[in-house]
């Protein structure tokens, strides 16, 4: 069976995330996809190039899902980072819930996008149309004493 | 002891490199690491004095004591999504 937590190369598939969540018992079901844009702080942006601490990433995404679930005990949840060379309008992120009712599919599903801003080690350099490229400022990751973040 | 110190991103463009072995006494802490990494070249001296790091794939402070083959990651600001 594929993990529920993934980073890969290839482009992201919504429909087999949201088949791996699919649960007769859950009525809500919630979709987030982040897509690539054409445009950021006044710049034109041609298509953008994320890179991955591979290795890592995908620890730290399993920890934000099972962190969700117990926060909000949501029934199923899969995420999926894309990383290498993206154009516009293709899918850099995607994340699946699904759960018996909808608040808190809608509230786990913030939550996993948020916790991947602040924590997940991907970062993403920006190809202008002037030619230029520039990696795009990010978050510190917040590091506790005991370790984690 | 020798730890594998990775770069990523930004700091790999300092770096001028994705990883390299580096020799530090025993009882040396991340923050040890970050200050000799620092003094390896000019362009490695802009590297923050204590940016994000992870050690065998788990984020620690910079106070952390290394081991002998650990995986020590120097994680610029994270941008995914």
């Amino acid at each position: 069976m594929m993990s529920r937590a993934r980073i890969t190369t290839e482009p992201i598939e919504p429909q087999a995330l949201l088949a791996g969540v699919g649960d007769p018992s859950r009525g809500a079901v919630i979709l987030f996809l982040g897509v690539v844009r054409n445009h950021n702080d006044g710049h034109g942006v041609e298509g953008i190039r994320y890179d991955a601490y591979d290795e890592m990433a995908r620890g730290t995404l399993e920890e934000i899902l099972v962190e969700a679930e117990e926060r909000y005990g949501v029934g199923h949840l899969a995420a999926v980072h894309r990383v290498g060379e993206l154009g516009i309008g293709e899918v850099s992120v995607a994340i699946a819930v699904s759960s018996a009712h909808r608040a808190e599919a809608f509230d786990a599903s913030r939550y996993v996008i948020e916790e991947i801003k602040v924590r997940l080690p991907v970062w993403k350099k920006e190809r202008f149309e002037d030619g230029t490229s520039e990696w795009v400022a990010g978050k510190q990751p917040e590091v506790s004493a005991e370790g984690g973040a | 002891m020798k730890v594998r110190a990775l770069f990523f991103a930004s700091y790999r463009e300092i770096m001028g490199g994705a990883e390299f072995d580096v020799d530090l006494p025993d009882g040396a802490t991340v923050s040890d690491l970050i200050t000799l990494l620092r003094g390896r070249s000019d362009a490695a001296s802009v590297l923050p004095s204590d940016p994000a790091v992870a050690v065998n794939r788990s984020y620690r402070t910079s106070d952390a004591l290394l081991a002998d083959g650990d995986e020590v990651a120097v994680i610029p600001p994270v941008a995914g999504g």
